[in-house]
């Protein structure tokens, strides 16, 4: 038994390489995940992919935002230390709308940023990892994982029927960028 | 996508046809609107007179905004080179070449307004500017300089007539694309496009201070332009959605789908938010300063027979928009888009009421038939004209170049 992890599939081209899925799942092959250099309209649909659960995140995100901006206006114009401006309420709420409004799209944006970063293991000082170093650049590129399907040839009969150019067995899941 | 040849089996010469019910209602619409305005204008009461002319130039001015934002959406597309509107174009073309008729019309409404002093009486009455006058107002004399009649006229005429032209020009463009095909049209519609948005961008602000904040002539707001864009705006992309969503209904535009519904859902989208983010900003400004000079403006909105609308228009304008068209299933699936579309095509209906009622008449404001009649009217001469131009030409612009991009459009 051969000890590679994964089969890559690397094509020149998006159609082909959208043929090549269709090929896949005709043969019951499961798909583990593509990599393109560009979207490609309709590849979600066509692996079943989830519905991203970032909107959740920036949701959060927002609500934190906006509390913590409300707070910090309650606490400083009307809790610590009231303050009468141009005869108004001490608590004038329509005032504190863009305040809490910023500080909900900033703590949003920053929020979104760091989950971006979290989400792709993208930290200050460590290299980036993909599963084909040409999956960025100008290959599109069909993972499948060896250990769930076993028959490695017909997968390769399959990449290469479908137009694959490259059909590689990668003994670990990532390669560095370093 | 790719080399792939494209086989599609829609009928790109498909017309639609004007006639049976839509025709017949449209025109019995018309109707009722000359009838109920026939009655206002001839009324021994002055009051019901001047509700009248309020009513003539919230809808003339409704109808103007309409078009011209059907005019302002082409030429967004061809300066931006968007290709997904390119298969359900030829909707604000039709209205972009309606505009004209919608100028001249309102002109005639303004003109009328102005001579008998039921609109524009708050800058333009006997003896406001002369100093020996008892009718001396210190404010509009010093305003007189940009604010007379004849510069007024001269404005309207000017302002109307270009974007009239460019607007008209864009729908010819392509209209004539269809029978030559090439570049030319697409290349001409381009320069035109930038003219027209540099033109309508900067001046429309000035055109709607005129036509509608003059109302109130010892008010202003440098907002108020803006405002006023972004609810024509808004209106415009929502009468373009709800035709595309009853065209559909009708069996039309096959080629059209959920995905182009779900991109002018999130122009509605965004522009609604647009529109609460400017209304704020004027209003927040005026009531933290507290100036009597500005706070006049909502000090009238604020009396009982105006603030619950003053409030509902908000809530309508914002709110619906908002927590439905934020929902992907909801802005793919047309009868709630098209729902979302009636219901703020009627908010803004009663933000300009709010807009024109308080500084015309004031506190005898009311809502009956005078102002069912005169909407009625209305929506009704623009069906008419819009669809009877619509049903004159192919209902795609099958020559466009970027026609294939909007068959296949997904997101």
């Amino acid at each position: 038994m051969s000890n590679f992890k994964y089969i890559i599939g690397s094509f020149a081209d998006p159609d082909e390489l959208m043929d090549g899925i269709d090929r896949l799942q005709a043969n019951n092959v499961s798909i583990y995940d593509c990599f393109t250099p560009m979207p490609i309209h309709g590849i979600e649909a066509k692996l079943g992919v989830k519905p991203s659960r970032l909107p959740i995140a920036a949701f959060c995100f927002g609500l934190l935002g906006g509390t913590l901006g409300f707070s910090l206006l309650y606490y400083t114009m009307f809790y610590d230390w009231p303050m009468n401006i141009g005869g108004k309420p001490a608590l004038p709420l329509p005032d504190f709308v863009p305040v809490t409004f910023e500080c909900t799209i900033l703590i949003t944006a920053l929020g979104m940023v760091a989950t971006f970063f979290y989400r792709n293991h993208l930290f200050p000082g460590r290299a980036p990892r993909v599963m084909d170093l040409r999956a960025t650049d100008d290959r599109f590129i069909l993972a499948v994982d060896a250990n769930d399907n076993a028959d490695h040839l017909k997968i390769e009969t399959l990449l290469k029927e479908a137009g694959a150019v490259e059909v590689k067995y990668n003994e670990r899941k990532y390669v560095s960028y370093e | 996508m790719g080399n792939h040849s494209h086989h599609h089996d829609y009928n790109f010469s498909e017309q639609f046809t004007f006639t049976g019910k839509a025709r017949a209602l449209s025109l019995v619409a018309v109707a009722v609107g000359i009838v109920a305005v026939a009655i206002g204008l001839l009324s021994s009461n002055h009051i019901i007179v001047e509700r009248t002319y309020a009513n003539l130039l919230l809808m003339g001015y409704y109808f103007t905004g309409v078009c011209a934002a059907g005019g302002c959406f082409l030429a967004l597309v061809f300066v931006t080179q968007a290709g997904w509107p390119s298969g359900l174009i030829r909707i604000p073309q039709a209205m972009a070449y309606v505009l004209p008729v919608a100028s001249l019309v309102l002109l005639v409404i303004i003109i009328g307004g102005l001579f008998s002093h039921n609109l524009y009486h708050h800058w333009f009455g006997e003896g406001l500017t002369d100093p020996n006058s008892p009718n001396y107002d210190a404010l509009i004399a010093g305003k007189s300089a940009f604010l007379n009649a004849p510069g007024f006229l001269f404005r309207q005429v000017a302002f109307m007539g270009a974007y009239s032209i460019c607007a008209w020009l864009l729908a010819r463009f392509s209209y004539r694309e269809d029978l030559e095909g090439g570049l030319n049209s697409y290349k001409k519609s381009f320069k035109v496009a930038a003219i027209f948005l540099v033109i309508f961008g900067f001046t429309s602000p000035i055109w709607i201070f005129d036509t509608i904040m003059s109302l109130e002539a010892h008010w202003f707001s440098t907002m108020f332009g803006w405002y006023n864009f972004a609810a024509i705006f808004v209106s415009g992309l929502c009468v373009i959605t709800l035709m595309v969503i009853l065209l559909k209904r009708a069996g039309y535009l096959n080629w059209v789908n959920e995905n182009h519904l779900h991109d002018l859902g999130k122009l509605i989208f965004g522009f609604s938010i647009f529109w609460t983010y400017v209304w704020f900003a004027q209003f927040m400004l005026t009531w933290y300063a507290n100036i009597p000079e500005e706070s006049v403006y909502f000090y009238k909105r604020w009396e009982p027979e105006y603030k619950p609308w003053f409030w509902l228009s908000v809530a309508i304008n914002f709110v619906v928009p908002v927590l439905v068209l934020v929902n992907r299933d909801y802005v793919r699936n047309p009868k709630v888009l098209g729902a979302v579309c009636v219901v703020l095509l009627l908010g803004h209906w009663l933000d300009f009421y709010i807009m024109v009622m308080p500084g015309t008449v004031e506190t005898h404001r009311g809502f009956g038939w005078i102002e069912i009649g005169t909407a009625l009217g209305f929506v009704g001469l623009f069906a008419f004209l819009v669809l009877n131009k619509l049903s004159k030409h192919a209902l795609v612009p099958s020559k466009h170049p970027f026609l294939e991009e909007s068959l296949h459009h997904q997101i």
